[in-house]
Order: C-alpha cells, then structure tokens, then sequence
C-alpha cells in the first residue's frame, strides 16, 4: 500500500475522531438544555440569565424554562429554539447580539480596537527605539562591548536560579 | 434640622466656590498674590467642615427618625437597627450624592493640609478640585437636595430600607466604592495642575502614587464586597453579572490599575508622560461617567437609582472636564515629550506599554457591551442584550493574554532582556504550568475540581485550564523573584533565606508588595476559573426528601414560618452528608419584609476550599406547603474571596516606607568574592 492512499485514507478518520472528540456530549438534552438556557435571558426585568433568574415569585422564568425544555426534547436546533424565544419575547431575550447585521459590530469592533492598539505599539515602540540615544554629561562614557558583556554576566551568575 | 442641613450645603457650595475663583485668581496673578492664595486654601479646608456638618444633620434625622424628609422616608423606618440607619446616609440618590461630596471634600482636606510638600502644585490641584467640588455641591443643592421635605402630612413611618441593603456589607459596600471613585479625583488634579503647569521633573508623579495606590485598593475592596454582596444574598448563586452598575465599578479600576503600572517607567525613565496623563485622565473620567450611567437612567440595570434629571448634569460635567483637559493637552503637550530611547524590545518598557493596551482593550470592552444596546437602539430602532455570553467569549481572552504578561513582566529587565536570560528564567515555569494542565486533563473528575478537566467539552472547560496553567506560571515566576533576591542577600549577609526574603521585600516594598497583588490576583482567577465546573438543581422536598448533587445527598428534615416586627419568614431545614457521614445542617430561608413590602431570600452556604454547597429557598408548593429549594455546587469559590485579601495585603504592603538600605556584611566562613558584589536594590 503506497504512502499517499494510506493518507487518503486516515486523513477522514483523524477529521472524525477530532470531531467525536470536540463534539463528545454536544447532543445530550440536557447539556443543551444548559447551553441554551444560558443563552437566553429571563424577561421579568431581573436582567439575569434564564437559568440563572432567582427573582421571588418570578412570574416568567418557570415558563421559560419549560418552553425550552420542550424545544429541545422536540430536537429543534438551537438557531430554531432562539427564533421562536426572539419571535415570542422580542430580540431582547436573546443574551448576547447575533452575528448578523449590526449586531456583529460589537463583536468586532472590540477585537479591531485590540489589534489596533497592538499596532500602534509596535509602531511606537520602533519609533522609540530608532530615536537617537541621549547626550550624556562630559566625562562619562556608557559600557560597551566586551565590558558590557562582563557586567551582564556577573549579574547574570549572581542572580540565577 | 432640615433647613440646617440644606444651608449647610449651600455654605459649602459659596466656599468651594470661593476657593476655586480666589485660588484661580491667585495662580494667573502669580508673585504677590500669595494671601489670596492663601485664603483659597482655607476656603478649601472650611468646606469639609460644613459638608460634614450636612452629612451629621442627616445621619441624625435618620436616627430620629424624622419623616418630614422625603429622603428619610424613603430611605428609613422606625424599626430600621442603627447600622442600617448609618447607612440611609448612602442608601438613595441624593444621600450618596451628599456622602460623594464628603468624600471629596475629606481628600481635598487633606490635600490642602500638606500643601508644603509642593506649594505650587498643590495649589493647582487646589483649583482642580475645588471646580469638582464646585459641580458636586451645585447638584446636591439645586437638583438633588437629599433635605427636601415631604409633601402632605407627616407619616407616621418610613418605607424601611430596601431589605436587600439590609446586610452588613451592604453598610461597607459603598463606602469602600466612593472612597475609590471619589479619590481618583486627586491623582487627576495632580496631573492636570502639573500638566497646565508644565511640571518640571517627575516629581508630581511620586508624590500621586500613594494617593492612587490607596484610592485603587479602596475600589478593589469596593467590587469585591459588591461580589460577595451579591453571592451571599441576591440567591442566584453567581458573584458578578455584568450588570452595567458592576461594569461602571470595573472600567475605571481598569484604566487604573494601568496607570499603577504605567506609572512606574515614567518615574524610572521618564516615558509614557502622554500615555499616563490620558491614562490618570481616563480613570477619572470613567469613574463619573459610572455615576452618570447609575444615576441617568440611559441604561437599565437593577443596581441603578431611579431614573432623574440629574443626568444632564452629569453629562455637561464630562463634556466640560474632556473639553478642558483636552485644551490643556493640546497647549501644553511639548512638554510631555521624552528624549529616551527604547533600547530592545524585549524590555520591560515594552511589556509596559502591551501592558497598557491589554488593559485599555478590556476596559473598551467593558464600555463598548455597556452601551451597545443604546447604540443599536439608535441605529437599528431596536434594543438588543449584552449579557455574560458576550463578555465571557470577547474579555476572557484579553484577560489571559494580561495574565501571560504578568508572567512575562516581572523577568524582563529595565532596557534590554537577553533572550538567553528570558528563556533560563521562563523555562522552568512555562514546563511546570504545562505540566499542571496536562495533570488537570488526565486526571479523573471524581478527584474534584479543578481535576478532570476536559478543554474539549466547551469553551468554558478551556479557558479555565488555560487560566489556572497561566496561574501556575504567574506563581512561579513571582515565587523565583523572591528566591533570587533572597538567596543574594542570604548569601551576603549569612541569614536564613526567609529572613532574607523578608529583608528583600522591606527594602523595595512597591515591588515586592507588587508581586504579592500579582499572586493575590492569581489566586482570585483561579477561583474564577471554577466556574466551569458548577452545578444545579432545583426539586421540592417534604419531609424526609433527598436530593443529590455532586457527592452531596441532602435530606429535608423540617421546614416552618416565623413572624418579627421587621419580616416574616420561611425556612427549612436540611442534613447534608457526604460519604454516608452527615457533615452539616443547613437552614435557607425567605423573608418578607414588611415595612417595603419585598421578598428577600437568604441562600445558606457551606464553604470549604474545594467547593461551596449553596442553598437557596426558592419558594412553596401552593398545594402542599413543600419547600421549594435550589442547590448549586459551586467550586473554588473560597479562592476568590482569599485572593482579594491578599491582594490588599500586597497593596499596604506597596505603601509601607522601604527600609534603609543595609551595607551587605560578608558571612565568615565564606570564601571572599573576588569582584564587588551588586548592590541589590530597587527595580
């Protein structure tokens, strides 16, 4: 068997076991019970996560639950589950924005004004380091070279591990 | 009485005023107008002393209960114990707008009282806090005087205090938050009276630190009571919601705490003055900004004051403060430039400023979530939620990437690192942390968390390993810190290594002292990191019923009602065992209290190191009289609450003067050293 058919072949497997492995116990009801009841928000004004609401005599949350509840023994999937919950209780029930249209903008812009600001260090810290070095007073000199070097290694014998 | 307390207010609104103008006067006249000056000054003092005066007139209306002020009796009733009646003082708008300005008006006291630390720069800062003063007592006389009196007859009792302030920590909370928002006040006169002085040296910087290490460890006590506020007693079994009121606590102490750090290459190399001018800015910009979002009902929260026109006021003072700050920048920004130059990019003058942008990155995430929904309101006609899923997914990575440099900081050296000396010191710890992470995956979970870790599962499982791993490398590479420095002067002087370690850390206690917060945050991200493996369960139980969770069974052995003059409540009662050996009784209970008219529940705890059983009360069976009870599991929860008092440990010990320096005494016994050994000194 020549090598480019046995990685024909292994490759899918390697893609299946990966995907066995991430997506372990991704289907159980109530672990998509959990998942989901998390990404949705109680509605009674507690301003919690459905699953989270401990507002006394909450007159919501009790039906919430159950409704999800009943969506995920039905096997809707979870884009299903949160239309129905967004078309009965309104966008605001969702617990974060969606990916589309305007809502993906707060999504991205945090991480637009992180690789911004990276950016703009690396920027700096170049222009900083091609600046030129400042004047000393008369008579002083800065270690060079094979000095240098002698001061850096006693320090560093001096305080290593 | 209320009529004292309202021209007392006024009092100090005519002084601050006073000490502004006169004091302003006094700096542009400059030479000669040293008594005018002088004369501010005292102005400044003096108005502590009628807030005070305020703030005792109303503390004694809440005690007497004096119900023909509308504050008081909204805030108060007659059965109210005397904590709570202490703490009506902060417990509603107005009154906390009136402790606001007590607070500001205590810093500006002391402020003026050590003027001759720097004559000139205090009375700046003088004239910087006194326009702040000047605004906050405005408000609190003209558009939120908490002595206005009650419309209609007297009644004859308040509506009580909300019954979830009635906690002990709710007496503590916002004392410890305000000392925090309030005290950002005076790092920022400093900066802004150095800036429009054209300060020359860093000297204003040293004499700011403290002030700002103090101020910052007073809003980290602040957000941590409000936590464990909020674990204790709201009953939902969570410490931090995202709440906009928690994120307006969160982002100032962000964009503080990278100024603590910025801070430091300023004095040391006289970098960063741009940066940390914005920075000492932003913090105290935020912090009104906060107030301005609890207090304008722009965005909804259950934390906020009720809605009031108050708002616009606060908005004109941040449009105000950024235009005059802004001006003065723009006047006087040549001077802020440095002629340093950045010798290697591998320093730690680099990590400082990755370091700066890690934390502003956060800190626009915070502020970006919190008013998302009012721009998409206003850009799609429709309010959306920002809740925890968002901040957990967008800030716990930059959270991990601030974590890895607080590893990689403290090993990279002023000016330039070698690559060789960064890998000796890292190698160490970077294969221990990845060692613990493959122990935390291989390891069974019925070990108990954190083992039995599995990344794969969800997100959450990740980030957690990843959290603790970096928590493992942060606590080696700060614990190597202390045993190179300890083991030099151990050496040199023949003591014991802890005694050396000691002796290292007295010598540079803001280092040192520093390295101790670092460990006390590791500690608390590592209680954070639990949170990936709670649990709950909700089920009605009678008597003799059993519920299990985790390894614990616990069983219902009674439950009734109890009536007070403050509340009426409902508790059960339940034996908790674990390996078949009973452990502990717990009593969750609900409350009802009378005087407000709410429902409060009380969740009954057990702590221990490796998990917290909490209980919660949720609720009757209307048919059959059972309790109604919800059970979390909550692991590593204790860790956070350790973190924190260790970070403030670290934080006094940051303000503890350094010891002389000692000249090194050679050991006998020891061979001589042939070449002069360095002086172990500061960073």
């Amino acid at each position: 068997m020549n090598s480019p058919s046995r990685t024909r072949r292994a490759l899918p497997c390697a893609i299946l076991a990966l995907a066995v492995f991430f997506l372990c116990g991704a289907g159980d009801p109530a672990s998509r019970f959990k998942e989901i009841g998390h990404q949705l928000m109680c509605i009674c004004g507690c301003n919690q996560v459905l699953l989270e609401c401990n507002h006394v005599g909450c007159p919501s949350s009790d039906g919430m639950r159950n409704e999800l509840m009943a969506a995920v023994e039905r096997g809707e999937s979870d884009s299903l589950v949160q239309q129905a919950f967004v078309q009965k209780y309104g966008p605001t029930v969702l617990a974060a924005p969606t990916a589309t249209g305007f809502d993906r903008a707060a999504w991205i812009a945090p991480f637009v004004a992180l690789f911004v600001g990276l950016g703009l260090v690396v920027l700096v810290v170049r222009a900083w380091k091609n600046r030129p070095a400042p004047a000393l007073a008369d008579g002083l000199r800065p270690a060079r070279g094979a000095d240098l070097a002698q001061y850096r290694d006693q320090a560093d014998k001096e305080t290593e591990l | 009485m209320a009529l004292l307390g309202s021209y007392a207010l006024l009092l100090a609104l005519i002084l601050s005023a006073y000490s502004f103008f006169v004091g302003l006067l006094s700096l542009i006249e400059g030479e000669g107008s040293e008594y005018l000056g002088e004369t501010a000054r005292r102005a400044g003092i003096a108005v502590f002393a009628a807030v005070f005066f305020a703030a005792v007139v109303l503390v004694m209306a809440a005690f007497n209960n004096d119900f023909s002020i509308a504050y008081i009796y909204h805030h108060s009733n007659r059965d109210l114990s005397g904590p709570y009646k202490f703490a009506v003082l902060w417990s509603g708008q107005e009154g906390s707008l009136l402790f606001w300005s007590l607070l500001l008006s205590g810093y500006g006291f002391v402020l003026r009282l050590r003027y001759k630390t720097d004559p000139r720069l205090f009375a700046y800062a003088s004239v910087v806090l006194a326009a702040v003063q000047v605004f906050f007592f405005a408000l609190v006389t003209f558009a939120a005087n908490p002595f206005g009196m009650l419309e209609g007859p007297m009644r004859p009792d308040g509506s009580g205090l909300n019954p979830l302030l009635q906690y002990p920590e709710m007496v503590i909370h916002p004392p410890m938050l305000y000392l925090g928002y309030v005290g950002f006040t005076v790092p920022f006169a400093f900066a802004l009276g150095a800036l429009i002085m054209k300060y020359p040296g860093e000297k204003w910087i040293h004499i700011t630190r403290r002030w700002t290490m103090v101020t910052w460890g007073f809003l980290t006590c602040g957000i941590f009571l409000g936590a464990h506020w909020a674990y204790y007693v709201l009953g939902w079994g969570g410490y931090w919601g995202w709440d906009p009121v928690e994120n307006a606590s969160l982002m100032p102490w962000l964009v503080g705490t990278a100024f603590l750090h910025s801070v430091m290459m300023q004095e040391k190399r006289g970098m960063l003055k741009v940066w940390n001018m914005w920075l000492v800015f932003a913090t105290f910009w935020l912090a009104i900004l906060g107030t301005f979002l609890t207090r304008s009902g722009m965005i909804s929260s259950v934390h906020a004051f009720a809605q009031s026109s108050i708002g616009g006021w606060f908005l004109w003072f941040l449009i105000i403060s950024a235009v005059v700050f802004l001006f003065f920048f723009l006047m006087n920004s040549k001077h802020l430039r440095s002629e340093h130059k950045l010798e290697s990019v591998m320093s730690r003058e680099s990590s400082f400023l990755f370091n700066n942008v890690l934390f502003c990155a956060l800190c626009f995430v915070v502020l970006w979530g919190t008013w998302f929904p009012k721009i998409s309101e206003l850009v799609q006609g429709n309010k959306v939620t920002v809740g925890a899923p968002f901040y957990n997914r967008v800030a716990i990575p930059v959270a991990l990437l601030l974590l890895l440099l607080t590893a990689a900081g403290p090993l990279l050296a002023w000016r330039k690192t070698s690559a060789a000396s960064l890998q000796r010191n890292f190698l160490w710890p970077a294969v221990a942390a990845v060692a613990v992470a493959i122990l935390l995956m291989v390891t069974p979970e019925r070990w108990g968390s954190p083992f039995g870790l599995r990344p794969w599962v969800d997100i959450s499982s990740f980030y957690s390993l990843v959290a603790i791993s970096l928590g493992v490398l942060v606590t080696l590479t700060i614990a190597s810190e202390f045993y190179r420095g300890g083991r030099v002067i151990s050496e040199k002087t023949g003591q014991g290594l802890f005694a050396s370690m000691v002796q290292l850390t007295h010598r540079n206690t803001r280092r040192y002292g520093g390295y101790i917060v670092h460990f006390g945050v590791v500690v608390v991200i590592i209680g954070l990191a639990g949170a990936a493996f709670n649990q709950d369960k909700e089920q009605e139980m009678g008597y003799g019923d059993r519920m299990t969770i985790g390894g614990y069974t616990l069983i219902c052995r009674s439950y009734t009602e109890e009536d007070n003059p403050n509340y009426a409540s409902e508790w059960a009662m339940l034996d908790v065992y674990k390996n078949g050996r009973k452990i502990d009784t717990l009593t969750p209970e609900r409350r009802f209290y009378k005087a407000s008219q709410q429902t409060s529940t009380m969740p009954f705890i057990r702590s221990t190191l490796s998990e917290d059983l909490y209980l919660v009360f949720e609720g009757l069976n209307q048919d059959n009289g059972h309790p109604i009870l919800k059970a979390h599991l909550n692991p590593l929860v204790m860790w956070i609450w350790m973190g924190v008092w260790i970070v403030i440990a670290g934080t006094v010990l940051c303000l503890v003067p350094n010891a002389p320096a000692m000249a090194m005494q050679r050991a006998p016994d020891r061979k001589l050293v042939e070449h002069a050994a360095p002086v172990v000194t500061g960073d």
